[in-house]
């Protein structure tokens, strides 16, 4: 089953030298849930002041600067992952690195058919 | 096929249903995966069991053949169903070549299908709000009307918790297993959490008019027994022993007219000796296993009490005691007042007066009506009129429960002019 794992984090809640240490930490642990067949993505995504926001609304396109939602919290990363159940998801979820700053959030995946296999 | 055959299988197949349906369920949820499911094929071989057993006799072992019965009907059901549903035909195959023969599994692997099912009612993926209607509706096989009373909400409500937590066990894959060694510490809290909660729950209901609302403890109390007999854990064993000992005062802490009787007014021969010798029993046995928590230690304060014959003979340096080792595993401003009332009874009213006023100037209990009250009854005793009668009026305000209303009107009214 998959799981998508959105990681939630203050923006301000690393300096720059724990960040990049956030970045090898989690590139050893994608190596790792890859090595156990249970990786399928990850990244980490630039900063919500680089966000766009886009809504069709009568046929008419609006994009506008900034997130979604205003959060305490915000978007900065995720993973897709395939694990056996739930239980399975939380452990790997408690592995990632911003899990002892901020939030990750587990979202199962639902299948539906007729998209790409990629 | 005789009237008398059939009325005498039917009171069999009640006294199974009562012992037997919630192990039967419990193992059908495993073997099919799916709640309602298993709650159907539970219907279907107790449906099948009544025509059948009148006419063959009753199986050497019921529950073994419930189950399978169960399960060749659920399977039975869905073959018919893939019929029209080309989705359902991988799943009868899987469930068909599930060798887990259920009739060949030892009573082991039976015992850690309930424990399955208590896992999974009490994950903490399921909101607090579900987990106790999942565990009274699944484990103890309440109705969503009982579950509904005891707790006075509506029904409808109850059931619509129930439903979304199904649909989330389903759709996020929450797993029928008991946790590993290393998640079971957490996990087992959760469950202790939703028994003492359904427990509390019956022991003083959080409003309205009746103080106590004992089929709630009971079955709090029942699922305490069912546990440990499960997972000797030296926590579950205090909570029941905790459970036990406060349920031993029941018929003591009120009056015929529904008021409430403090500790130190009660009337002790009113105590339960049966619960009370269970209960001290049990606080030995965890408190030997030296991995207790919070649970046994509030056992050990309950059982203080349960030993002392009035409310001056008891031994109040224990209780503070344990109260100082509680606030270590537990930190929390209840547990200070708790123990400042204790201090109050070892050293007199002053010191602990000076300790709850000290916990108010935090801010920590300012609305919580019994850190008033309690500071109330000492400035009573210190003759401290004014401030005593300021205090309870402060808890009135603050309470909604009609017995401790009606005591702290009473307190009130008796303080002299």
């Amino acid at each position: 089953m998959k799981y998508m794992l959105l990681v939630y984090l203050n923006e301000q809640a690393m300096n720059d030298t724990e960040r990049e240490e956030c970045y090898v930490e989690s590139a050893q642990l994608c190596h790792d849930l890859e090595a156990k067949g249970q990786y399928l993505a990850a990244s980490p995504l630039h900063p919500v002041a680089t966000a766009i926001s886009v809504r069709v609304r009568d046929g008419k396109r609006l994009v506008t600067d900034g997130p979604f939602a205003e959060t305490r919290e915000q978007l900065g990363g995720y993973y897709l992952i395939d694990a056996r159940d739930l239980d399975e998801a939380i452990a790997v979820a408690a592995r990632i690195p911003p899990a002892r700053k901020g939030t990750i959030e587990i979202r199962p995946v639902m299948e539906i058919p007729g998209l790409p296999t990629g | 096929m005789t009237e008398n055959v059939a009325e005498r299988i039917r009171e069999i197949l009640d006294t199974i249903y009562s012992s037997e349906s919630r192990q039967v369920l419990a193992t059908l949820i495993r073997l099919l995966g799916d709640f309602d499911a298993a709650e159907e094929a539970l219907h279907d071989a107790f449906a099948v069991a009544l025509e059948q057993w009148s006419r063959d006799g009753v199986p050497a072992n019921p529950r073994a053949w419930l189950v399978s019965t169960g399960r060749f009907k659920a399977i039975d059901g869905m073959r018919r169903r893939a019929r029209f549903d080309a989705s359902l035909v991988e799943l009868v195959k899987q469930l068909e070549s599930s060798a887990s023969d259920p009739e060949a599994r030892d009573d082991e692997s039976v015992a850690d299908d309930r424990l399955r099912l208590i896992f999974t009612c009490c994950h903490p993926a399921l909101p607090p709000d579900a987990q106790v209607p999942m565990t009274l509706r699944e484990v103890c096989g309440l109705t969503t009307d009982e579950i509904a009373r005891a707790f006075l909400t509506r029904p409808p409500t109850v059931a619509q918790r129930i439903v979304r937590a199904k649909a989330k066990i389903r759709d996020a894959r929450i797993p029928y297993e008991v946790p590993s060694a290393t998640d079971l510490p957490d996990r087992l809290d959760a469950v202790l959490r939703v028994v003492y909660l359904v427990f509390n729950e019956g022991y003083s209901a959080s409003s309205g008019g009746s103080l106590t609302r004992h089929d709630l403890s009971g079955e709090a109390i029942r699922l305490g027994r069912l546990l440990i007999e499960l997972l000797p854990e030296p926590e579950a064993v205090g909570l029941l022993a905790l459970m036990l000992l406060q349920d031993s005062r029941r018929a003591a802490r009120t009056s015929p007219t529904g008021d409430l009787i403090l500790l130190e007014n009660q009337d002790r021969s009113l105590w339960n000796r049966d619960q009370i010798a269970e209960g001290l029993a049990l606080v030995e046995r965890a408190l030997t296993s030296r991995r207790f928590g919070p649970y046994t230690l509030q056992a050990a304060i309950a059982a203080v009490h349960a030993e002392a014959l009035s409310a001056a003979a008891t031994d109040w340096a224990r209780i503070v005691g344990l109260y100082n080792l509680l606030l270590r595993v537990e930190p929390s401003p209840v547990i200070e007042l708790n123990r400042a009332v204790a201090v109050a009874m070892r050293d007199g009213p002053l010191a602990g007066l000076t300790m709850i006023d000290a916990i108010l100037a935090r801010g920590d209990l300012a609305k919580y009506h019994l850190a008033h009250s309690a500071r109330a009854d000492l400035c009573r005793r210190l003759g401290r009129r004014v401030e005593a009668r300021a205090a309870y009026e402060q808890a009135l305000a603050l309470t909604q429960q009609e017995p401790e209303r009606r005591f702290l009107a009473r307190r009130l009214a008796e303080l002299p002019g």
